[in-house]
């Protein structure tokens, strides 16, 4: 493998910018897409129609490979930041919506009908109970979802949004298959992808005190 | 309903719950799950819904608090028809309790059993208070437990959080669906017992669920039997038992009828003998001059060793004070059967056979011994005659 | 439509059918090679036990999170932009899913049901092949199915890298900025992958027997 260490020193700042692009379409995209998502989930939880439509539409959405969804995104929106996340999000959807569905209904029974016993009302329900025992499942999307989404972001070169596939592509596939801005491309987006997953692995743990009192005091 | 005021934590709120020609069905055509159920619970009574598998008496219990709608009928209590409040605000005035608890797992014990009266707009500091309050009411150390997860607790300690949880609105009708199966036997005795002394001190009107028979007359005031959706016997306890309604009934009792008889009276209603206690650690001489003057007569030559509060420690025989200067501490053997007060005639007998011996030790509801008490004096109590008790105060 | 007829006329202007042509013919050698391997290493996972099963299972799942187009690119600027290096790139991508897939279905055999067959006489192989294999095949074909998705959007990739296939097309749209090209590349590359997940997810629930497919929920259809 033949590394050029100058080159490395000489693009930092690029090196620099590229990933800091990455790292804004990968948050937004994964803000936007749990801000999405979690609504539909609970449509799902709540009706037999929706969930069909639902799984239906985020299912044929993820089966459309990354490049020719960009590639149909070009057509409809001009080159940029949004486009890009517009094609993250959908992608993180089908994940997203099938894990919080998963948690919600494993709610167990005798919880819901105590806290309907009790006087919450569905939406109290919801907010104070379903959604907080649905979070570690919740949480295993987002998780999933955020390493998937650091990967197809090096796609997002092509939409105009920069980020890690600029090093790749411009730099290394353009200049006649450049191994060294490839591999530094490959490295930080997996290292990233990396410390995301351990990030929300820590969040995960920090949100549900609960889980950690399992055995019993 | 009324409001308790700010400065009244403890209430003794109960209404008057009636049920009049209540009635719905599994599907708009189908057979009805209830059907024509009129009954009457007075303010602070317990009521017991019985009945066999299917015959609807979960369905009734839910219709109170529409969980189910009912088709026909009304559900009046304290004269208001239900349905004349909107359903979750009606619920946070009726007490909840179910088979399965359905604590929220995600949250402490304490936020638990504040549920409610965060519901019900209660400030911090009433609330916190009446959490501390509550978890003693039902047994349970608030400093120990407060910060807890339910699934750091046991069967029978989630069953009591799930006891206090319903209480902390001060409800004046609580409902509960088969609130102590799912625990095991020895425990379910126990929680019982404490229900019944917790009932005392806090008279709610109640109306509980049960499939079994000897559960609902330990705890009943009234039993409505309940069979295919219908009610087919309402009454206290003795009448049933003396007077069943119909060959249903009477197979629903059992044929121990005259055994389930002894269940309607409690260790406390009957004398007991004196029970022949010595504190541990007291001086022998003084215990030896005590059984020579016939203040403590000991039973087959031994005497039941106590501890500082009164608590039973063991028996020891007689002989064992000889050469001693105080009442030994005991190491091995013990004090069974200790029988709650509270406790049936019937569960005493048992529990005295069970455990191979004539007699029992009584405790009151703080453990200290009250009384002694035999098969004997049970069995010729249920034949209606003069315990040896009775005879020796005469 | 005027798109449509431009894309058309881009795709026929650009050796679609050609492209299409190389594009299916790598994916089908991938996925071939991948599921034999993956199958394969599958079952010699399972059977060599835990250890192997935890280690192998890290490596997949550490394998993910690697980028793909960052992965292919290494894999062609390593090697050459031929057909066969390009292959080697996509079966790297492909097996794992197959391998896991199949070590998880072998293992998770309803152990009675293998008992049972040892009990009966079938040797190891036997029961191999007519117990722990049918029970896994469900599982199996889920990957495969995986696989093939990831398979033909990779290679639509290692055509933008400067390899050949449909992204070669969408490769040249993107660089001319010509929409009829790029639906050119881009409409092929989907249809490719919808039935290939069409295909295979049909052969998933056609291997799920009866009785099993009662007591599961289908994979598709059903969030």
């Amino acid at each position: 493998m033949d590394i050029r260490w100058s080159w490395i020193e000489s693009h930092h700042d690029d090196i620099w910018e590229n990933t800091v692009q990455h790292l804004q379409l990968v948050g937004a995209s994964l803000v936007l897409s749990v801000l999405v998502a979690i609504p539909l989930a609970v449509l799902v939880y709540r009706s037999r129609t929706a969930s069909g439509i639902t799984a239906a539409v985020s299912g044929a959405l993820y089966t459309v490979p990354s490049l020719a969804m960009f590639a149909f995104l070009l057509t409809i929106f001009d080159i940029g930041f949004w486009p890009a996340v517009t094609a993250l999000v959908l992608y993180s959807l089908l994940i997203l919506i099938r894990n919080a569905v998963v948690g919600l209904r494993s709610v167990p029974a005798p919880v819901r009908d105590a806290a309907r016993g009790m006087g919450l009302t569905r939406t109290q329900t919801l907010l104070r109970v379903e959604l907080p025992l649905a979070l570690p499942s919740i949480m295993t999307g987002i998780r999933i979802t955020a390493v998937s989404t650091v990967g197809i972001a090096t796609i997002a070169v092509f939409i105009g949004a920069g980020g890690l596939g600029e090093l790749i592509y411009n730099d290394g596939i353009q200049r006649g298959l450049f191994l060294t801005p490839i591999l530094v491309g490959a490295v930080v987006a997996t290292v990233m992808a990396i410390l995301i997953d351990v990030a929300l692995l820590v969040a995960e743990r920090l949100l549900t005190p609960w889980q950690r009192a399992r055995s019993r005091g | 309903m009324t409001r308790v005021s700010a400065h009244e934590t403890t209430g003794t709120r109960a209404a008057v719950l009636e049920l009049q020609g209540l009635g719905t069905r599994y599907s708009s055509s189908g057979p009805a799950a209830v059907a024509d159920l009129t009954l009457t619970v007075p303010a602070g009574q317990v009521c017991v819904l019985i009945g066999p598998s299917g015959c609807g008496k979960t369905t009734a219990l839910r219709m109170i608090n529409r969980l189910i709608e009912p088709t026909e009928g009304r559900v009046l209590i304290d004269g208001h028809d239900v349905r004349e409040t909107e359903p979750a605000r009606l619920r946070r005035e009726i007490g909840y309790v179910i088979q399965q608890v359905g604590l929220l797992p995600h949250l402490t014990i304490a936020a638990n059993v504040a549920t409610v009266p965060r519901l019900l707009g209660w400030d911090r500091d009433r609330t916190a208070m009446r959490v501390r309050e509550l978890l003693h009411l039902v047994g349970l150390d608030p400093d120990e437990y407060s910060g807890r997860y339910p699934a750091q607790l046991s069967g029978g300690q989630q069953q009591r959080v799930g006891l206090a949880r319903a209480l902390a609105g001060d409800p004046p009708l609580m409902l509960m669906d088969e609130p102590f199966s799912a625990v095991d036997p020895i425990t379910r005795l126990r929680l019982q017992n404490d229900f019944l002394r917790l009932h005392r001190a806090v008279p709610k009107t109640v109306v509980m669920v049960s499939h079994d028979i000897d559960e609902a007359v330990r705890m009943a005031d009234r039993i409505a039997v309940m069979r295919e959706g219908r009610l087919v016997q309402y009454a206290a306890p003795a009448e049933l038992l003396a007077r069943p309604a119909d060959d249903f009934v009477s197979n629903l009792l059992g044929a121990d009828r005259a055994l389930k008889g002894l269940a309607l009276t409690r260790l406390e209603e009957i004398d007991t003998a004196p029970v022949p206690a010595v504190r541990a650690g007291e001086a022998a001489d003084g215990v030896r001059r005590r059984l020579a003057d016939g203040d403590v007569v000991a039973l087959d030559h031994r005497v039941l060793v106590v501890d500082a509060a009164d608590r039973p420690l063991a028996w020891l025989p007689v002989r064992a004070l000889d050469g001693q200067l105080a009442v030994p501490s005991p190491r091995g053997g013990g004090a069974e059967p200790l029988l709650d007060t509270l406790m049936t005639l019937r569960d005493a007998l048992s529990a005295i056979l069970g455990a191979g011996s004539s007699h029992g030790v009584v405790i009151d509801g703080d453990g200290r011994a009250a009384g002694l008490v035999s098969a004997e004096d049970i069995a010729r109590h249920a034949r209606g005659e003069a315990t040896a008790a009775d005879a020796g105060r005469g | 439509m005027g798109l449509m007829a431009d894309t058309v006329t881009a795709f026929q202007q650009n050796d679609g059918w050609g492209q299409t042509a190389t594009h299916v013919r790598l994916s089908v050698t991938s996925l071939a090679i991948a599921a034999v391997g993956g199958i394969t290493l599958g079952v010699a996972c399972a059977k060599i036990g835990r250890g192997a099963a935890f280690a192998v299972t890290t490596l997949a799942n550490l394998g993910r999170t690697i980028p793909t187009f960052a992965l292919i690119a290494l894999i062609l600027a390593v090697t050459s932009l031929g057909f066969w290096p390009t292959v080697v790139g996509l079966v790297l991508l492909g097996l794992p899913p197959i391998l896991l897939n199949a070590t998880t279905g072998i293992r998770e055999a309803d152990p009675g049901a293998v008992d049972a067959a040892r009990g009966m006489g079938l040797t190891r192989t036997g029961v191999l092949r007519r117990v722990e294999m049918p029970m896994a095949m469900p599982l199996i074909w889920a990957g495969v199915r995986n696989s093939s998705v990831q398979i033909i959007a990779t290679a639509a990739l290692a055509g933008v890298v400067g390899a050949e296939g449909l992204g070669v097309i969408v490769q040249s749209g993107l660089a001319n900025g010509q929409t009829d090209v790029l639906l050119a590349g881009a409409i092929p590359i989907t249809i490719l992958a919808v039935l290939a997940e069409v295909l295979f997810a049909g052969a998933e629930r056609a291997s799920t027997p009866r009785g099993l497919r009662l007591a599961r929920q289908p994979s598709k259809g059903d969030l």
